[in-house]
């Protein structure tokens, strides 16, 4: 047939002239196809750049996930591993270390979507009630300075406050407080506090700047109405702004209560150490741990993979949350 | 209009009461950073007598000579800044490149390629897989595993994506009715005016490119291809200090400088290029996170 020639690509490259228009349009689709594909080949090839990089950046690991059901060797091929099914899973689940990684994951990651994740909701509707527009900017701008920091910067700045010759416990000693010098980062029960406080710290300007943006969106007569019906300030703040931005903050929310098996892996790596390990080691320190550390990589790729369905699992569960009570959802 | 109008008890000691909350919050969030400054600007032996809270009791710029005197320091330094321009300016020109071919309405297949990228948005190969692909592509010890790895993000594409169909399409058809074809609108028309985005892309890349220690960590074992941050990191969370008074052994500095000082005064220089670049760029970040958490 005249048409299956053209996928050699040869003929298609100029538009035949003496094709009319009505004519075009009754030849085979995939001709038609073709033709566009060619006439747009610049567009084609930056988009086929980025798909081959997510292929092999994105979709190499995917495939790579299956040493997890496999007795992985670092000398030989994936494909010549052997297979051994949930071996690994079973493994993770009666591991010693696995209610404890549990724990101090989930522990972390609840108080900080508990704590960490409506403060910046507060931070941005108190902001919001400044008046000034100067001194607004610039509490903005002071606010997002920690967010620019490293955690390594931000681990060495700990380190001196939380040593025992350190300004915390000269503060707390001075104060009567305590009595002896505390060494806080070596000590375990003192671990989830310093995570959680310093990543509030970090964060809570940069993660305002949403709700400022969206709150910047709210229309002033809903305002004023509110005013002239004899709402005060903090009326304003709960029954005008707080309502405004409901859809923003479930969006968040979704995403956060998805995230909860991610732990900030650059703060703990950067804090933990052997002394506090008990409440440090979290789901993506052991994988580190297990993987690259001890060297056993089909081991570490099923717990890694544990975490993906998992959080997987609930980003659908808050999703379906969030779309039946607030209407609001991702997808 | 408001003028006319006095404000109640009610309000004024809101207004106050607010004003002292955010002065409390700005205390906060500076005043570790400037027990940093001030501290490495102090004599490192006499900060160990401990007690400098709010100016440098023995100033000196001592610490900061130390650091730029470290070959071991320098060279990592040097890395960094390598890596930030070598990675903002690929990162930033892929991507974009990228989502202006799928923000393209007319592009055959586009909604497949978007679907692609939407899937690597949930769900990833995580960290041994991975490290295997960088092993195989032979990226172990080499400079390029700071940039190929993240030269592309689909999360950034969105944010570019959105802010390229916004623009007017009379734009793109009148170079195209002068003979452009796709590869020079990109570049003569596109780029040009999508620099607020651009901008945010690069700054959220940089920052990133900056502040990153486990890529140098886990793919380096080279010392003199390390970044300041996996340097910093060996130090602040191995402890190994005495690294950090390697650099100044033998010379006169010894006497005055201490390896927390050499420390602190690291880290300042390492985070000073970020404080004074962001302000500038605020204004067009507010609206780069706005579409990428709406989009996200």
């Amino acid at each position: 047939m005249k048409n299956n020639r053209t996928e050699g690509g040869a003929i298609p490259l100029q538009m035949d002239p003496m094709i009319p228009e009505g004519m075009k349009n009754s030849l085979n689709p995939r001709h038609k196809l073709w033709r566009r594909i060619v006439a747009q080949r610049h567009l084609q090839t930056m988009a086929l750049l980025g798909v081959v990089w997510m292929f092999i950046f994105n979709y190499i690991p995917m495939y790579g996930i299956i040493i997890a059901f496999k007795e992985f060797n670092i000398v030989k091929s994936i494909s010549e591993a052997p297979w051994v099914g949930l071996t690994h899973f079973r493994e993770f689940l009666a591991d010693d270390n696995f209610g404890n990684v549990m724990r101090n994951t989930l522990g972390i990651s609840l108080i900080k979507l508990f704590i960490g994740f409506p403060l910046p909701i507060i931070f941005a509707l108190f902001l919001n009630e400044i008046r000034s527009i100067r001194y607004k900017k610039a509490i903005q701008t002071i606010s997002y300075l920690p967010h620019f920091l490293s955690w390594v910067v931000l681990g060495g700045i700990l380190a001196t406050w939380l040593a025992d010759v350190g300004i915390v416990n000269h503060v707390l000693m001075a104060l009567n407080v305590i009595d002896q010098p505390i060494t806080y980062l070596a000590e375990p029960k003192h671990f989830w506090t310093i995570i959680i406080t310093s990543d509030i710290w970090k964060e809570l300007g940069w993660s305002a700047i949403i709700y400022l943006a969206a709150i910047a969106g709210v229309s002033p007569e809903m305002y004023e109405a509110a005013t002239i019906d004899g709402a005060g300030r903090f009326q304003k703040m709960w029954f005008v702004t707080l309502p405004s931005i409901k859809s923003t903050i479930s969006i968040l929310f979704i995403l956060a209560v998805s995230g909860v098996l991610n732990s900030n892996f650059d703060q703990i790596l950067v804090l933990r150490n052997s002394l506090n390990d008990s409440s440090s080691n979290v789901i993506d320190y052991y994988v580190y741990q297990t993987g690259l550390l001890s060297g056993r990589y089909s081991y570490s790729a099923a717990i890694g993979l544990f975490k993906s369905v998992i959080a997987l699992i609930l980003l659908l569960i808050a999703n379906q949350v969030s779309k039946k009570i607030n209407d609001t959802s991702l997808f | 209009m408001f003028a006319l109008k006095r404000k109640t008890t009610g309000e004024v000691i809101f207004d106050l009461a607010n004003n002292v909350f955010m002065l409390c919050i700005c205390f906060i969030t500076l005043y570790p950073i400037w027990y940093v400054l001030i501290n490495s600007f102090n004599d490192g032996k006499d900060a160990m007598l401990g007690g400098i809270y709010w100016w440098p009791r023995m100033f000196t710029f001592k610490n900061f000579e130390a650091v730029f005197a470290s070959p071991g320091i320098m060279q990592a330094m040097w890395i960094t800044v390598a890596k930030t321009l070598v990675g903002v300016v690929a990162h930033v020109f892929f991507t974009a490149m990228v989502a202006y071919a799928l923000s393209r309405k007319d592009l055959v297949g586009g909604k497949v390629y978007i679907l692609m990228g939407t899937v690597t948005l949930f769900f990833g190969g995580g960290l041994i897989p991975s490290y295997l692909l960088i092993r195989d592509l032979h990226l172990l010890e080499n400079f390029w595993v700071y940039i190929i790895p993240v030269l592309f993000s689909f999360f950034d594409l969105i944010i570019l994506m959105t802010f390229f169909r916004e623009i007017p399409e009379g734009l793109e058809e009148a170079a195209r009715i002068d003979g452009a074809n796709d590869w020079s609108i990109f570049l003569r028309i596109v780029l040009p005016v999508s620099m607020p985005v651009l901008a945010t892309i690069a700054l959220f890349h940089g920052v990133y490119q900056w502040n990153d220690y486990f890529t140098g960590m886990i793919y380096i074992n080279n010392e003199s291809l390390q970044p300041i941050q996996t340097y910093l990191y060996r130090v602040v969370a191995q402890s190994s200090s005495s690294q950090m008074m390697v650099a100044v052994q033998g010379s006169a500095l010894t006497k005055t400088v201490t390896s927390q000082s050499i420390k602190l005064a690291t880290m300042v220089v390492t985070t000073l290029p970020i404080v004074f670049v962001y302000p500038f760029l605020q204004r067009y970040f507010v609206k780069g996170m706005m579409i990428g958490s709406i989009k996200g």
